[in-house]
């Protein structure tokens, strides 16, 4: 079950694609899985064949839990040994064949709480030994001791990928401890459908759970961060009537919004000043080497969903366009795929639309930083000791001062602002 | 195209941007980015529906004449080859 955001625990498989025996390839949607704030995609990042699925339809089970096995064609691994469990990509590690099947998950908590998995009853599918086994099995053993190491934080992984010729990976968010009262999965209805009458009921629940779930996050995130802000005024003339003229050229389809150049300069900042991007666990900050920008996206009807967008810095303002086009109408239509939610770094909240001058953000755990920007508007500006009237956005920063201070984000700030006195370069 | 068939056609792209607005309760002359909370991602969509299923492309420079549903249904009824 892949982590799909920082504030998942555990998801519901609720439709599989595949049978076994079918032949995936790389980028394949396999499954649906319904979470707390949508239904989303999961995808294969590997090309092979579907051995084993491990999960029913309709089992919630926690991140990290295996879905399935997925084998390299022509493997035989079911013919005469017991079939491998795979990895989960955040190991990046080859798929083993081991004698007892267990998720990775309970596989290294058994190996953190000593727990020896010959010995333990798996009540999983097939008789696969889940988290929940390798607890119990490590509080019979410890009834009178306790175990000194506390409980293994549930870690992230994309349970279905063999990832042994992977590319180097995209980094994966550690998942953050789970909250105390993280809400139970609701069920999943997209949220952009119409909705019927009798189900009514249900989507106010996920929406509930959503909330509940969005607000433990946030309290995490506050409780734990040293949040810094920092908010500087930019001067968005020349990047509007650059990008008002290449409109003009552009088919409708092809235009651009200035959504899409705000992200390229954060994603190409956020390039030139790695604190701001990456994961911080346990005060330990780990710079990631994607940008992989999350935008906070409002949901019709209440919500709210960060998808990310991979490798902004690197993409063409066309390809941007593209993508944002695509999360937004995705974390809309419940459709979002799971390399959407893994994995973002560092996310934009844009609030602009709605009128907000100011945006005071709330960091997206684990990430460090969160970029706001609000509404264009035209102020007097003086520049070289003139006076005119220039189109401008207020951005803010909140950053992590465990990652950072005030000097560096004043860095990363302005380097948003120099990107977009130059769009053309973008 | 007649205004009628416009101004179904456009409450019909709106259904498919905001399916969760009452569209029955909307004021014809007011602002629909108030009324159904669209963002710049909505109304280029629109945009593109609106050329899609009239032909009209309508130019950045004429976004404001095209913000309430009268005005849309104006501003299309000018350019629709039928209009004409």
């Amino acid at each position: 079950m892949p982590v799909l955001g920082a504030d998942m625990e555990r998801g519901t498989l609720s439709r599989w694609r595949v049978t076994e025996g079918d032949h995936v390839t790389k980028g394949d949607i396999i499954a649906d899985v319904d979470t707390d704030k949508a239904t989303m995609e999961v995808e294969v990042f590997e090309t092979g064949v579907v051995e084993r699925l491990l999960v029913q339809e309709g089992e919630t089970v926690p991140v990290g839990t295996a879905l399935a096995v997925l084998v390299a064609a022509g493997e035989t691994a079911m013919a005469a040994s017991p079939s491998p469990v795979l990895a989960p990509s955040g190991d990046r590690a080859a798929a083993q064949p081991v004698r007892v099947e267990a998720s990775p998950l309970a596989r290294r908590l058994a190996a953190k709480l000593g727990v020896d998995l010959d010995a333990v009853r798996g009540t999983g599918p097939r008789g696969a030994i889940t988290r929940g086994d390798v607890e119990q099995a490590a509080s019979a053993v410890s009834a009178a001791t306790p175990p000194a190491t506390p409980p293994a934080t549930p870690v992230a992984a994309l349970s279905v990928a063999v990832p042994a010729e992977s590319p180097p990976a995209r980094a994966t968010p550690p998942t953050p401890a789970p909250a105390e009262s993280l809400p139970p999965p609701a069920t999943a209805v997209a949220a952009h459908a119409p909705v019927p009458a009798s189900t009514h009921g249900a989507d106010a629940d996920r929406r509930a759970a959503m909330r509940r779930a969005t607000g433990a996050l946030m309290a995490r995130s506050k409780q734990q961060i040293p949040h810094y802000y920092l908010g500087t005024h930019i001067d968005l003339g020349h990047a509007l009537r650059w990008m008002e003229e290449a409109n003009l050229e552009r088919s409708v389809a092809q235009r651009l919004i200035p959504a899409a150049l705000l992200l390229k300069a954060v994603g190409r900042a956020a390039r030139d000043v790695p604190q701001m991007n990456g994961f911080c666990v346990d005060d330990e900050f780990r710079i990631v080497d994607g940008v992989h920008v999350g935008v906070a996206t409002s949901l019709r009807g209440g919500g709210l969903i960060a998808p990310a967008i991979h490798d902004v810095d690197q993409k063409s303002l066309d390809q941007l366009m593209e993508d944002l086009r695509d999360v937004v109408e995705r974390a809309r239509t419940g459709t979002l795929r799971s390399s959407q939610m893994s994995d973002p770094t560092i996310t934009v909240t844009n609030l602009g639309d709605q009128g907000v001058e100011t945006v005071f953000g709330v960091i997206y755990a684990p990430q460090v930083a969160l970029v706001g920007f609000g509404r264009v508007i035209e102020r007097p500006w003086a520049e070289n000791g003139l006076l005119g009237v220039r189109r401008v956005v207020h951005a803010t920063l909140s950053a992590d001062h465990r990652v950072s201070d005030g000097h560096i984000g004043g860095r990363f700030l302005s380097a948003i602002s120099n990107y977009l006195q130059e769009p053309a370069s973008l | 195209m007649s205004e009628s068939e416009i101004r179904a056609t456009v409450l019909g792209i709106l259904t498919r941007i905001a399916p969760e607005a009452d569209l029955t309760a909307l004021d014809p002359d007011v602002e629909w980015q108030d009324q159904l909370d669209l963002d710049s991602m909505n109304l280029l969509t629109m945009m593109v529906d609106i050329e899609r299923a009239t032909g009209v492309t309508v130019p950045e420079r004429d976004y404001p004449k095209v913000s309430t549903l009268n005005s849309c249904v104006a501003y299309l009824m000018s350019r629709t080859p039928v209009a004409q």
